[in-house]
């Protein structure tokens, strides 16, 4: 192990990560609002809208990551889509999570008991305050483990943005294994920068659903 | 601004097809070694003296928290520079098995744990050794009730293994890249491209869906 190489190159991972960071956070917003979207359509009552929904899941989960991103980001300017590097990341990460979140936000709410439902109706509330005060709260806390997991996978799936050139902690990587030839110290730096995110949010999702578990 | 037209892919099907070839050979040998190597790990961790433990559960939380794109660097391009030259096609490979291996091997501890300890119990009192009982008995069963989350990694590493296009083996992304360079057409090609993975996924899907029922009735 070489340290001087750890303290020459330190900085530019760090603000690689920072990058990392903020694409995970970015994509995260945008992929709970579209999930919302989706899972929303999923369980209308408008058989075109639930057709839309579940069409949205099986083409996002049914294909690469990868290639969602280069349709978005070199595909895009055939039909007058024009991004930055960053803002296709985020939009192509947060599109593609959307669809895994939105299954984990179905799941949620599916498995709030019937009789809640019912009970809720029968005591005059209507649909939408039957779910807002009664079936939400309580599918809320059964999302917290799958969206969890979801976002653990987001935070490493930013790596996959290197590939259209957004500098971040894997481009970084590449870049110093490249011209340092010590793979090894690269990797882990990169590495430990990684896993201080993901076990961070694995651990605060721990957290948070510990503490809003339904004991 | 060009208007799409998907006339272009047509000459490049050959090209294509040669990508969807080397995908499938990817999932396939990459999943027979994220299988057997994830059974191999989740014993280790389990049975193993802490010499050899303690490496692997360390081997195993290093590649939970990191992308399997930087582990395919470090394999690819940084053996490479220590002197350990391994063609593309293997370093793909192994990079894509051992990554999802160690998510398999998750699944099984848990599964071999999960196992009544009665199980074990009784065949030792019928005279299995210790390893004949792993082999014959735990196992086989703790695979079986595993059959769906270890089924759902291998749709996962079906659509992961675009990832090693990155290294230079013509699978469908690189070969989609190839056709690319030519045409200047990435729309049309990244297009297609996707509904032949979305193609192969739902192929995977069918006989996953075969397996899983058929465990289903033997248990």
């Amino acid at each position: 192990m070489d340290f001087s190489l750890v303290q020459r190159v330190y900085l530019f991972f760090v603000e690689a990560a920072l990058v990392t960071a903020q694409l995970s956070a970015l994509a995260f917003l945008l992929g709970l609002l579209v999930a919302a979207l989706v899972a929303a359509a999923r369980m209308s009552d408008v058989a075109a809208l639930r057709f839309a929904g579940a069409a949205y899941v099986s083409v996002f989960r049914g294909t690469p990551c990868l290639i969602q991103l280069f349709i978005l980001y070199f595909g895009g300017p055939q039909i007058g889509i024009n991004l930055e590097p960053f803002a296709a990341g985020v939009i192509g990460l947060g599109l593609n999570i959307a669809a895994y979140m939105a299954e984990g936000m179905r799941g949620a709410i599916l498995s709030v008991d019937r009789g809640q439902t019912e009970a809720s109706r029968s005591i005059g509330f209507g649909r939408w305050q039957t779910m807002q005060r009664v079936v939400l709260p309580q599918a809320a806390r059964l999302m917290i483990r799958p969206l969890g997991v979801n976002t653990v996978a987001l935070v490493k799936g930013t790596a996959l943005v290197s590939t259209i050139s957004v500098i971040e902690l894997t481009y970084t990587a590449q870049r110093f294994i490249g011209s340092t030839y010590r793979p090894f110290e690269i990797f882990g730096i990169a590495a430990l920068l990684y896993m201080v995110m993901v076990y961070g949010v694995a651990r605060m999702v721990d957290v948070l659903d510990r503490r809003y578990a339904i004991d | 601004m060009q208007g799409l037209d998907f006339s272009v892919v047509l000459p490049y099907a050959d090209i294509l097809w040669i990508g969807v070839w080397w995908t499938v050979v990817l999932t396939v040998s990459a999943s027979l070694l994220s299988f057997f190597g994830g059974i191999l790990f989740a014993l280790v961790v389990l049975y193993a003296p802490t010499v050899f433990a303690y490496p692997v559960r360390l081997f195993m939380w290093l590649f939970m928290g990191t992308p399997l794109l930087l582990q395919l660097f470090l394999i690819y391009f940084g053996l490479v520079q220590i002197g350990i030259d391994i063609p593309a096609l293997a370093a793909g490979i192994v990079g894509l098995g051992l990554h999802f291996a160690v998510y398999n091997a998750d699944i099984f501890r848990a599964g071999i744990v999960a196992i009544d300890s009665g199980q074990a119990e009784a065949a030792r009192s019928i005279g299995f050794g210790r390893w004949q009982t792993l082999r014959y008995i735990v196992v086989p069963q703790a695979v079986r009730n595993t059959a769906l989350p270890v089924g759902g990694n291998m749709i996962s590493l079906l659509k992961e293994s675009s990832i090693v296009s990155v290294i230079g083996i013509t699978e469908l992304v690189h070969a989609a890249q190839l056709a690319i360079s030519e045409t200047y057409r990435p729309f049309e090609f990244y297009l297609v491209a996707a509904a032949l993975y979305y193609v192969l996924n739902l192929v995977l899907e069918f006989g996953l869906r075969r397996v899983e029922r058929r465990v289903e009735m033997s248990r």
